[in-house]
């Protein structure tokens, strides 16, 4: 057998006999790298949930898609942005016509209204659209049909409901067929939408009835001008054109010299995901920095009880080195030591910090994500914490006299 | 097995050694010039009172120590040249330790402190060898059965001869004894030297070192220290025998 083998056997055995010895001392050590690890899993665990409900949403949506935005407009040499909006039926008319990158446009309005059908009412949005709109936000029909381009020409009474809304209102009735009022203005139901989930800001994306724009303005709203226009470009790469092309159209059509601040805004849904994504990524930065921190005050923890028993076990070195322990053997015996006791300190805390983010994930409802990834990685860091925060005191241990170790009262 | 050797080749060669202590701005001569000759099999008593030299010495011919000068040869390995980890492996293969309070690990079984001085040795690798050793030498004195108990389950009496267990087990060249009746009552004094004593009859080197005179008379030769220096070195003529309460095989 193996002598240099043998030796590092007899080296664990008489490091695990130690911890073994001290029990409660060895718990206590321990709690703190539990802690930090269960810390740092669940943190991480939240986080990058956090991260991926935000990068699924942003997915769903579609990367070929934009909005133009009403914006700042400058009358009398005073900026203000001014709350009836400035993009027209018109305009979104000429980004179809015009913009060749462009595939689909929606010209949107929008109003909050408490909606009743039969006995029973339910306040949400109405969202008057064009019939683009399912192709621009990837959503389909789960009942009935979109309305149509002669429904809008016509402000046809017709609406599309969320699936929450058709929950409230026809809790045990299929909605499409049925009739419902807005604003006192009857509705014919002719479709019911996808569940869709929540959004990025966390609304409840499916809590919404959609109508043909032309409807909103005319019979729910009194103005003619669109809040917002949808866009989708023919594909993801050709977002930069399209935004370019609806640019200079818009400039051209509101009479914005190219110097000039613009009266409207675009916004793609790339620049949306990576606000979001710069913010997640802000959190999981917070998270983990936190995490680590406490991670790091445990290996303190581990360090300090290791100074503390190499003072206490002054006599035992000096026994063991007196019937022939070399210095390196006294090192890895408290090198081993720390090292065990932040490793099963690790495992105890990868444990840990699962059960506590299965637990949020069921009490608080927040999306969690656990990969192997940042386990191994909090694991690998507490045993480097417990060679690292280990490595002084063992030093130390081995360094001593055997003669002044001895003579220690 | 046996204390190595059998031929009277002298085990402890210590030739004009000097020990220089410096505290502070004050040099203090612990030993000052002492050669002294020690051969296998016998049973040497050091003596003197505190202050004297004679734990300095101890130190030395255990190898935990090294003089300022002078030559130490043990067993043929010049011992005054050696680092710090050649050290610990003479002090390992050759040197049994049996101290004043024992130093036994609290915590920890008679058999396992046995066992320990195996841990850091060569010899005897595998655990079963290390235990059936380590029984081996419990039994020798008188101890079978109390494997199992740690030191606070012991006498005093007990506890040291734990200590002698511990130290013979690597089969060392020598046994050293620093005032090894020092905590106990005299009854249980007598039982220790009388292992001593059957050890050294055995064949083993012992030298115990000790302020009593009447612990010197167990030994065969007595050495007596004064300030650094030795003033007397003479056989024991009145030589006590232990009486022998338990066998020791």
């Amino acid at each position: 057998m193996n002598i240099g083998w043998m030796r590092v056997a007899n080296i664990v055995k008489v490091g695990l006999q130690s911890i073994g010895r001290n029990k409660m001392r060895s718990a206590l050590t321990m709690l703190g790298i539990v802690i930090g690890v269960a810390c740092v899993i669940a943190m991480v665990a939240v986080a990058s949930g956090a991260s991926s409900s935000i990068q699924a949403q942003i997915d769903a949506l579609g990367t070929n898609f934009l909005m133009v935005f009403p914006g700042t407009t400058t009358s009398s040499g005073a900026r203000m942005f001014s709350g009836a909006s400035n993009l027209s039926v018109e305009d979104a008319a000429a980004i179809r016509a015009e913009c060749p990158a462009v595939a689909y446009v929606s010209a949107s309005a929008k109003t909050s209204a408490q909606v009743v059908a039969g006995e029973l009412n339910w306040a949400t949005q109405v969202q008057g659209v064009d019939v683009d709109w399912p192709f621009i936000r990837s959503w389909n029909l789960a009942e009935g049909d979109f309305f149509t381009s002669a429904d809008v020409r016509s402000a046809t009474k017709v609406a599309v409901l969320g699936r929450t809304v058709a929950d409230a209102l026809f809790p045990n009735a299929r909605a499409v067929g049925e009739t419902l009022r807005i604003k006192n203005v009857p509705f014919h139901v002719v479709g019911v939408l996808e569940r869709k989930g929540g959004s990025t800001m966390g609304q409840d994306q499916d809590d919404t009835i959609i109508a043909p724009y032309t409807t909103v303005t005319k019979r729910l709203e009194g103005h003619a001008n669109a809040a917002i226009i949808y866009v989708a470009a023919i594909s993801p790469n050709r977002v930069g054109e399209a935004k370019n092309e609806i640019d200079l159209l818009l400039r051209q059509r509101h009479r914005i010299g190219p110097r000039q601040d613009a009266d409207f805004m675009i916004r793609s849904q790339e620049e949306m995901a990576s606000t979001a994504a710069a913010s997640s990524k802000t959190l999981s930065v917070l998270l983990g920095s936190v995490a680590a921190i406490s991670l790091l005050v445990g290996g303190i923890g581990i360090m300090n009880i290791m100074l503390v028993s190499v003072t206490e076990r002054t006599r035992e070195i000096g026994i063991r080195m007196a019937i022939g322990a070399k210095g390196r053997h006294v090192l890895a015996q408290f090198l081993l030591e720390a090292v065990v006791l932040s490793v099963v300190g690790g495992l105890i805390g990868i444990l840990l910090g699962v059960a506590a983010s299965q637990l949020i994930a069921r009490y608080a409802g927040w999306p969690v994500s656990l990969g192997a990834g940042p386990i191994l990685m909090a694991f690998g860091f507490a045993a480097l914490i417990g060679i690292f925060f280990g490595f002084y005191p063992a030093r130390r241990a081995s360094a001593l006299d055997p003669i002044d170790a001895l003579r220690f009262e | 097995m046996s204390a190595s050797g059998g031929s009277a080749h002298s085990f402890v060669e210590l030739t004009d050694i000097v020990k220089i202590y410096t505290l502070g701005e004050v040099e203090v001569r612990a030993l000052d010039g002492v050669s002294l000759t020690i051969d296998a099999g016998e049973f040497v008593a050091v003596m003197g009172p505190s202050g004297s030299g004679k734990s300095t010495l101890m130190n030395i011919i255990g190898c935990l120590d090294r003089p300022t000068t002078g030559r130490y040869v043990l067993d043929g390995i010049d011992a005054s040249s050696l680092d710090k980890n050649q050290r610990a492996e003479v002090r390992n293969a050759k040197i049994g330790f049996v101290f004043q309070n024992f130093n036994l690990l609290a915590r920890t079984t008679a058999l396992e402190n046995v066992e320990l001085p195996l841990l850091y040795s060569d010899r005897l690798t595998t655990a079963s060898e290390r235990r059936t050793r380590a029984l081996e030498m419990l039994h020798r004195v008188g101890l079978a059965g109390r494997e199992g108990h740690r030191p606070s389950q012991l006498s005093g009496g007990q506890q040291q001869r734990v200590a002698i267990a511990r130290a013979l087990v690597t089969d060392p060249a020598i046994l050293l004894a620093d005032e090894p009746t020092g905590n106990l009552d005299s009854r249980v004094s007598e039982e220790i030297m009388a292992v001593l004593q059957e050890l050294n009859e055995q064949g083993r080197t012992v030298i115990a070192i000790t302020h009593e005179p009447d612990i010197a008379k167990f030994a065969r030769r007595v050495v007596a220290f004064r300030d650094g220096r030795i003033i007397s070195d003479q056989p024991v003529s009145d030589r006590r025998i232990a009486q022998r309460k338990e066998s020791v095989a």
